[in-house]
């Protein structure tokens, strides 16, 4: 022990100059790189005083198959295996195509979702029938905050006490009120948006979701009396920072916060495509009231 | 320093006082601000019916007594039914109407203005005002073709599967891609959100949200958004669209835009992937555009249409159209109709037996 740190010593002693500059470059450069972090302030929206969020974004992690940490696996759907959990008959064709990496999660302090015991126990009913119970395979509408991570661009579109963002997904939508507009008079699928400006921050208050939409392709799910609190704020350039407080009594113990950056799409053709997966699922949902439907037995 | 201060007060001064002057208002980065929710509704039809002949207009007297008329009806048909009447006699009652008149959308539903469209101050026949006549123009063999081969199975809803007696006995609900797109919810119908985008039988808000690169124009119907992309290029041939690709630029205060890149089968139907679409915005008042198109599509018409229509400014919100989602319909008819075939089948073999 001692010998080793004679060692360091000596070589320290011997790099002395070059620490020195080490330690310049450190004082000099690493305040003056946090100084600029702290310093930078977004683009303002032409002759207007608040942020410009115009542009095309896009999440890159693996909330969308599951929010919480988790190693990778299999498939979306396992069966009982001899030995494993392995895929169900229906996905297994994917082989390594179908199966789901891990992810760190987007769950703020790296927590699990504190479900209420009645509430965990239908989580774990939707993964076991997954394939029958996640809107996003029948292409329904995401609903929020789930469409912000999805693996799809989404625009905004935004002007003077205006915003809107047009997801790719299941060419999704949704407007933002700046003025307060009540209580959302119906609950739809991708809820009612009131937008306000916390500094630089826009704070939007979702409310009126119906109970039908998901978190991910985990099974994780929430209530009708589901309240979202988006945070969005320009971080950088090319950089977002998306969070949101999921509030709903009926399924969680306590208000919880998914956090994570967006990026954004900077290629120059970068634009949202047409993705009407309505077309792509119409088999799925009606190919058995064909007048001649096509095998669906997997043996066939 | 102070000169050039003085000059951007004096310019800011002089760019408020004109949007206050003319009623304009203008985007804070200078453009005219067409942001809003506008609420297309109109009694003027897209196509010139006959009995209006060759006239573009009518009188405002003409109008009015038109619109007082259809109000009239709208009332009678929203009046208290007769929980204890009869219920309609199978297969409907035989008049023509949605499923053979068994009941299918009342006045309820129906939301189409309650006023003839006034363009230049004159009350408007049809929305389409070339050709003079009106109407589309002569569609092309090709397109008489494709629309046949999309419809030649139709027929009215008798209550019967009468289209196994037919020719090749195709029908017209064998599989979920032989119903319309409206039907599969994959586009409103009557192009509602086009382009170009024309009123329908409802729901005919449409949403403006402008910001200085891109503009957005949502449908109501099917929650139909376009995002238009401001002095940039249409992509490649093979990227296409719906709704088509649509760039836009300023003409003085005018928004031009150009749409192509459409799918062959696009939301305006029964255009195809060559169809070219331009359409104008300018404000006529200080609530209201003024929409002016002109379709080009040689595959499917044999001359050019253009029309144009005043969309007015609305307080009301839109709230979500989320059609395939409730889309119980789609697998009703279709089990509907294996019925009826099945039904079909076992009269016929108890004719032969």
């Amino acid at each position: 022990m001692f010998i080793a740190s004679t060692q360091i010593c000596h070589a320290t002693w011997r790099h002395a100059p070059l620490l020195a500059v080490f330690v310049l470059l450190a004082m000099f450069t690493l305040p003056a790189a946090n100084a600029e972090e702290e310093s930078w302030v977004a683009p303002r929206l032409p002759g207007t005083d608040v942020p410009d969020f115009n542009g095309i974004w896009q999440a890159i992690s693996s909330a969308h198959w599951d929010i919480e940490r988790h190693a990778a696996r299999a498939a979306l759907q396992l069966r009982e295996g001899p030995v494993v959990p392995v895929p169900h008959q229906k996905v297994l064709a994917l082989g390594s195509v179908g199966a789901v990496p891990g992810g760190m999660g987007i769950i703020k302090g790296g927590g699990k979702i504190p479900y209420t015991p009645a509430a965990l126990a239908t989580r774990e009913e939707n993964r076991a029938d997954y394939l029958n119970r996640d809107p996003e395979i029948k292409c329904f509408l995401p609903g929020v905050p789930r469409s912000t991570y999805m693996p799809y661009p989404f625009q905004i579109i935004q002007g003077n006490d205006t915003l809107f963002i047009v997801y790719e997904y299941a060419n999704a939508d949704r407007d933002f009120f700046f003025e307060d507009p009540g209580p959302a008079p119906v609950d739809s699928w991708m809820g009612q948006s009131y937008a306000q400006w916390d500094g630089d921050t826009l704070e939007v208050e979702v409310t009126g979701q119906i109970a039908d939409t998901w978190f991910d392709r985990a099974g994780n799910h929430h209530s009708a009396a589901m309240r979202v609190v988006e945070r969005w704020t320009r971080t950088g350039p090319d950089h977002l920072l998306y969070e949101a407080t999921i509030h709903d009594d009926e399924t969680f113990t306590e208000p919880w916060t998914i956090s994570l950056p967006l990026y954004r799409r900077v290629e120059a053709d970068a634009r949202i495509l047409d993705f009407k997966c309505i077309e792509f699922v119409e088999e799925l949902l009606y190919g058995t009231w064909r007048r001649n439907p096509l095998p669906r037995d997997l043996e066939e | 320093m102070h000169r050039v201060l003085a000059s951007f007060v004096i310019l800011f001064t002089i760019s408020v006082f004109a949007s206050d002057e003319d009623g304009e208002k203008r985007t804070p980065w200078g453009t005219p601000d067409f942001s809003g929710t506008y609420d297309t509704a109109t009694l003027t039809p897209v196509q010139r019916p006959r009995y209006f002949g060759s006239s573009l207009y009518i009188s405002q007297e003409q109008a009015e007594k038109l619109a007082s008329d259809w109000r009239r009806g709208i009332e009678a048909g929203s009046a208290d039914q007769d929980p204890n009447r009869e219920a309609p006699p199978v297969g409907g009652d035989g008049s023509p109407g949605a499923a053979g008149n068994v009941g299918g959308y009342d006045t309820f539903w129906i939301d189409q203005g309650e006023s003839y469209n006034e363009v230049d101050g004159k009350f408007r026949t049809s929305i389409i005002s070339y050709p003079e006549n009106g109407r589309k123009p002569e569609r092309t063999q090709l397109a008489n073709a494709r629309l046949r081969a999309f419809y030649g199975s139709f027929a009215r809803n008798d209550g019967t599967a009468s289209w196994l007696d037919r020719g090749d006995g195709r029908g017209p609900y064998d599989n979920p891609e032989s119903l319309t797109l409206a039907d599969r919810c994959l586009q409103g119908f009557s192009s509602s959100g086009g382009p170009p985008m024309m009123p329908a039988l409802y729901n005919n808000h449409k949403r403006i949200v402008q910001g200085p690169d891109t503009i957005l124009i949502q449908a109501e119907m099917v929650h139909d958004a376009r995002v238009i992309r401001l002095n940039g290029e249409h992509p490649p041939d093979d990227v296409v669209y719906w709704m088509g690709d649509s760039i836009g630029h300023w003409e003085g205060d005018t928004l031009v835009i150009e749409t192509t890149n459409f799918n062959d089968t696009p939301g305006s139907f029964p255009g195809s992937q060559n169809m070219v679409v331009t359409e104008r915005f300018e404000r006529v008042g200080p609530r209201s555009l003024q929409y002016s198109f002109t379709v080009e599509d040689p595959t499917v018409w044999k001359d050019r249409w253009s029309g144009e229509y005043v969309w007015p400014e609305s307080d009301e919100n839109i709230y979500e159209y989320a059609c395939h989602e409730g889309n119980y319909a789609m697998g009703n008819i279709l089990r509907g109709a294996r019925r009826l075939e099945r039904e079909h089948q076992l009269a016929q073999a108890a004719e032969t037996q």
